[in-house]
């Protein structure tokens, strides 16, 4: 009781907080299916589901209707807590210190019934939610998860509804889905139940007989599974190269900006994850990249005019000898102090762009422009549909080299150095080249990506290069996993490619980016798609026993 | 001429003047114990002589090879390899990749695979356990694989630092037991202890360290039976 209580508060304070920061009216613009449910009202629901489930968790003892009470309370709590901030905006006027507590936001909180029967309205569909939540607790497991793809599935498309449209819209005959899915603000009806049933179907059938696949993959003998294993990949690729046609010119875009951060952040990787050396400077060696393309490749300049392979091999060495640059002064430090140093050492870069003394072979401010695109045998990376498959190789190339290194005997000395510095060395571990050979790896492959980035643009500014580009990737890594080749990939898609997706709500992208990062500490700290060494610090007990094969191989050279 | 020769080394914390003057030297299959009061640089010494310190004045010779101005990881492919204090295991590694990470030194996997059988032996317990993360093991148990990990790398001297540290009398015993089986073995131990009983008891020789220089040297049952040491580290009145 005292936890539905606690529950259904925090839950009403969020649900209150969204509505006068003005997200809630920002969202009801759109419906997710049309005229049945906005953005808004979901994003309520959604508050007051979690909150009932919350609340069903952690009651104590198994009664399942005590249970379901105190989900319906916390429910009831976080409509009442709504209610009352439509009662108080229709009693005071609150628009003083809260900008969007307008009439139009107790509107759509009263479902535009006035105050009386909307408070009765809120309070009833609070405790619905909540009710229902604590069902779907107290339901078997594969139901759970059923319904919370198929729902949330049914979500996402009605969030993302802008960009399935033109991408429907480009498969040609398949391009009905779209009359059947959508209408002009939402899902249809029939698109909506037909979504759940087939979403449902298919999630109902992967639990069901998704292990005995497995299992029956798995005791196929080696060459058949071999076959397949190769299909899958082709297919995979096959996916991979028709993918800007298939989605267009701005979910390429969208790909091409996650890509770049793929590259940044398999290189960052090395550094953090690998070798646990905390660099917030690693945009420098992306602005060097960027810069060096830019000197080498750009008439405007007119100090060489290389075509841009011509130039990548300058840009990669440029990379790593920055990379040495940095990491000497900074060899003898370690976490915080080295964290500091470096971002010393990202403004540092900056900074000189910016400066008019170097502005004859730098630009300054103006930067430098009409940076030839890449080529090759006449076919021009000229845009995003085009570039995106430069990414791809880059990314394919540099996940190869992460994963070599990762198994190599360099890959071992930075692991131990991860853990412990001194005993690295105790080991018989060369810290001072193991510490360089990770600022270089990792420098150069974000040349190689500052290089892309700087050809795809045309043009190079030294505003590109802030500092919240270095916390972005590290972000990226955090949330991803450290340390993990697919955690990176993970890590870019949600939190630079989904930001990139719902740029309509562009005012709330850093609310719920830190909001997001909050939830990810609190209910996954070891990242998306975490590396075996690192989840161990977060699930000791369990992982003891369960340890599989030893991921460092016995392996010299 | 000795294995391991070490004269007259200066080290330094900044100002602080750890070490002033010390000069020790270990036979070739000897265990030499390092004792002394808290403070005294008994680890400092060890540290020194594994080259993560930098002495500014003395010479460090192994097997008459100048190992002062080497660097860590060259003075643990000379074979000179430490047990460091308070076991400094790898906390989210497993027992085996701990094992595996202390042959690092070592280029012949056939060899690695050797030494690896060779530690098992010697602590059957990390066996069992190879597959279990280094941080959930028991303090004794840790320091079986720290000193398993230095034995990865094939040392011809071994340096230990207080491999008793906080254990429960039987597992000092089990520790000590280890150390005679390596000395049979024929490796070459300099081992540091608070516990100078059991040190005096495993080892030939002795030096008693005191605030950085060595006040005694002598045979390990001189040492035991010396008033000064019997009083003061011995806690015999
Ligand atoms: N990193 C350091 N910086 C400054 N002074 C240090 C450092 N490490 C050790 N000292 C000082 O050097 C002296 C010798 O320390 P050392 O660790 O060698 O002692 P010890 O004989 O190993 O003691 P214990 O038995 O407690 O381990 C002490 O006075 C200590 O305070
Ligand atoms: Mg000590």
């Amino acid at each position: 009781m005292r936890q539905a209580l606690k529950v259904g508060l925090i839950g009403g304070i969020v649900a209150v907080l969204l509505s006068l920061i003005g997200m809630v009216e920002a969202f009801s613009q759109r419906d997710i299916i049309a005229r049945v449910i906005s953005m808004g009202h979901t994003l309520l629901v959604i508050v007051a589901l979690f909150m009932g489930y919350l609340a069903a968790k952690r009651t104590p003892g198994k009664g399942s209707l005590r249970v379901l009470a105190n989900s319906f309370i916390s429910g009831l709590i976080v409509g009442g807590l709504v209610s009352l901030l439509v009662i108080v905006g229709s009693l005071i006027n609150l628009r003083k210190v809260f900008v969007n507590a307008m009439p139009v936001l107790y509107e759509l909180l009263t479902f535009k019934q006035g105050t009386q029967i909307g408070v009765f309205l809120l309070l009833g569909a609070g405790a619905l939610s909540g009710a229902l939540a604590g069902l779907f607790f107290l339901s078997p497991k594969l139901l759970r998860r059923v319904l919370l793809i198929s729902l949330g599935s049914i979500v996402s498309v009605g969030v993302l509804q802008d960009l399935l449209r033109p991408t429907f819209a480009l498969w040609g005959p398949l391009a009905i889905i779209n009359e059947w899915l959508f209408t002009a603000n939402g899902l249809t009806i029939r698109g909506a139940i037909g979504l759940f049933i087939m979403i449902t179907a298919a999630s109902l059938f992967w639990s069901t007989k998704g292990e005995t696949i497995q299992t029956g993959f798995r005791n196929l003998p080696t060459a058949p599974q071999r076959i397949l294993k190769i299909t899958g990949i082709l297919a995979l690729v096959f996916i991979l190269l028709i993918l800007p046609q298939v989605l267009g010119l701005f979910l390429s875009e969208v790909f091409t900006i996650v890509g770049l951060y793929v590259l940044l952040g398999l290189g960052l990787n090395i550094v953090v994850g690998y070798a646990g050396l905390l660099d917030l400077g690693y945009v420098a060696f992306f602005a060097i990249g960027s810069y060096t393309i830019a000197i080498l490749t750009s008439p405007e300049l007119g100090f060489f005019s290389l075509t841009f392979w011509e130039a990548l091999p300058f840009v990669i060495v440029m990379g790593v000898i920055s990379g040495v640059l940095l990491g000497t002064p900074v060899l003898k430090m370690r976490g915080d102090y080295l964290a500091i140093a470096t971002l010393g050492f990202g403004e540092i870069i900056r900074i000189l762009v910016l400066s008019d003394f170097l502005r004859p072979w730098l630009g300054g401010a103006q930067g430098i422009g009409k940076i030839p695109k890449a080529s090759i045998l006449g076919y021009e990376f000229a845009g995003p549909q085009q570039i995106y498959y430069l990414i791809l190789a880059g990314c394919l190339l540099v996940i190869f080299i992460s994963l070599r290194l990762r198994d190599s005997r360099l890959g071992r000395a930075w692991m131990a150095v991860r853990e412990d510095e001194d005993v690295a060395q105790a080991m018989g571990i060369n810290l001072v080249a193991t510490k360089l050979l990770a600022f270089a790896t990792g420098a150069g492959f974000s040349a190689l990506s500052g290089a892309i980035f700087a050809s795809k643009l045309g043009s190079v500014y030294p505003h590109s290069f802030n500092v919240m580009i270095s916390i972005n990737i590290v972000c990226v890594i955090i949330v991803g996993g450290m340390g993990s080749i697919p955690g990176v990939i993970v890590g870019a898609i949600a939190l630079v490619g989904l930001p990139e997706l719902l740029r309509e709500f562009a005012e709330y992208r850093l609310f719920v980016y830190g909001a997001a990062l909050v939830a990810m500490m609190l209910l996954r700290p070891e990242g998306l798609w975490p590396e075996a060494v690192h989840r161990r610090e977060f699930h000791e007990e369990k992982e003891n026993q369960a340890e599989s094969e030893s991921p460092l191989k016995l392996k010299s050279g | 001429m000795a294995l391991l020769e070490i004269e007259n080394i200066h080290t330094y914390y900044g100002h602080i003047h750890a070490l002033k003057g010390v000069s020790l030297d270990v036979d070739k299959g000897e265990i030499v114990t390092l004792i002394g009061a808290n403070g005294a640089g008994k680890s400092t010494m060890l540290k020194t002589t594994s080259g993560l310190l930098r002495p500014r004045q003395g010479s460090i010779h192994l097997e008459g090879e100048d190992l002062t101005c080497y660097r860590p990881h060259q003075i643990v492919a000379k074979g000179v390899v430490q047990v460091p204090e308070g076991r400094r295991i790898f906390g989210r590694l497993t027992v085996r990749e701990n094992l595996e990470m202390g042959a690092f030194a070592i280029p012949d996997a056939g060899l690695i695979q050797s030494n690896l059988e060779r530690v098992y032996n010697l602590f059957p317990r990390l066996r069992e356990r190879q597959k279990q993360v280094g941080g959930t093991l028991s303090g004794g148990e840790q320091q079986m694989l720290a000193t398993g990990r230095a034995l990865m790398a094939n040392p011809s001297v071994l340096l230990m630092d207080e491999p008793s540290m906080g254990l429960a009398p039987v597992l000092v015993d089990i520790i000590f037991d280890t150390i005679r089986q390596l000395h049979a073995d024929g490796t070459t131990i300099l081992l540091v202890e608070q516990n100078a009983r059991m040190a005096l008891q495993v080892a030939s020789r002795g030096y008693v360290l005191q605030s950085g220089t060595v006040v005694l040297s002598d045979s390990a049952e001189n040492l035991r039976r010396n008033e000064m040491v019997r009083q003061a580290y011995l806690g015999e009145s």
